[in-house]
């Protein structure tokens, strides 16, 4: 299976319908299969914390929101996931193409690579890291931890990640 | 026009609309506490910049329920793309109301752009949504409380003497996620 069908597979196995992202080139085929599922709302953002605000609002209409972007987009959304998600009790996923790791070609996908799972720990984001093959677990997972403890939860996919099939 | 005598029109065309009615931080939510308290209110204490697109997902998740945003000239600047997106997904039961009073009006009257040269019913047309509406009026605005797309009303500068909301932030969504779930209106 490839890691993006792995990842739709458990966006459909934990019942999400409603999804916003800005892209990432290792999201590409993701947001594809999301776009042409019918049974998914899905909007482009302009922004990830836009992006934060759809999804809310979707939630308290009774969807199950995801929210997809890459990890240069945490540092646009940190306000909107504390003083909206978190102080409201709202639960989302946050899919997370993890760039500026080990492998990384751009210098400048660097700097927040290093500081996305830091930021996550800061803010009290559960996350998850799959390896290859365990990507539909954990969005699984991730999304009834968020659903239990009505917070952010977020799965970070790596260069790893997407490499290995 | 006062803003509060602009949120106190909306607030009861809402009300007889059964809409719901995503309100902005920090006065607005405050006027429209004190005048018009409804489960039905979704009083913003924080992310600011975030109502309109708040109200936007909420719209398309309920379809057949009117959803209404009370906005701010400084919150949408701070989220300029969401008129964006609104143009391209903005469904029929949304209407986006910004209340224009040309400044920062919670944090001590700093102007906003808007105050000297931006024009944001332009900007918004700009973006590409069709249904735009100026107003500064009482009278305007009652107009097109019922249509969609987006309303720039312009508001007076200063605040009402309002208390702070009184309810936390579990009480406020869990009675609005209650009313927003209940049966769809007839």
């Amino acid at each position: 299976m490839s890691p993006s069908l792995a990842i739709y597979r458990g966006l459909k196995r934990a019942g999400i319908d409603f999804a916003a992202s800005v892209p990432c080139v290792n999201l590409q085929e993701l947001l594809t299969l999301l776009g042409e599922d019918p049974d998914i709302i899905h909007l482009p953002a302009t922004r990830e914390e836009e992006g934060v605000g759809l999804c809310a609002g979707a939630w308290m209409g009774g969807r199950r929101p995801a929210l997809l972007m890459q990890n240069s987009g945490l540092g646009n959304c940190i306000n909107a996931l504390a003083s909206l998600d978190m102080l409201y009790g709202i639960p989302l996923l946050i899919i997370i193409s993890h760039r500026g790791g080990k492998g990384e070609p751009i210098v400048g996908q660097v700097p927040m690579g290093r500081l996305t799972v830091p930021l996550l720990q800061t803010l009290d984001i559960p996350y998850q890291a799959p390896a290859s093959g365990e990507g539909e677990e954990a969005v699984v997972a991730s999304w009834e931890e968020a659903q239990k403890k009505r917070r952010p939860a977020a799965v970070l996919l790596d260069l790893d990640y997407w490499r290995r099939a | 026009m006062k803003r509060i005598e602009a949120i106190a029109l909306a607030a009861e065309s809402a009300q007889g609309q059964n809409a719901l009615l995503i309100s902005n931080i920090g006065f607005p939510s405050r006027e429209l506490y004190s005048i018009c308290d409804r489960p039905e209110n979704f009083y913003m204490l924080g992310s600011m910049g975030m109502a309109s697109s708040i109200g936007l997902g909420l719209a398309l998740a309920k379809p057949k329920r009117r959803v209404m945003v009370l906005d701010g000239d400084g919150s949408v600047l701070m989220n300029l793309g969401t008129l964006a997106t609104i143009a391209l997904h903005g469904p029929k039961n949304f209407l986006l109301v910004i209340l224009d009073n040309c400044c920062y009006g919670s944090t001590g009257s700093q102007p906003t752009c808007t105050c000297y040269c931006t024009d944001l019913a332009a900007v918004a047309r700009g973006a590409g949504i069709r249904e735009v509406e100026n107003v500064d009026d009482i009278e305007g605005l009652a107009q097109v409380l019922e249509g969609q797309g987006v309303v720039v009303a312009k508001v007076e500068t200063g605040n009402a003497i309002v208390p702070i909301i009184d309810l936390g932030p579990e009480q406020i969504i869990e009675r609005f996620t209650r009313s927003a779930l209940s049966a769809e209106p007839s």
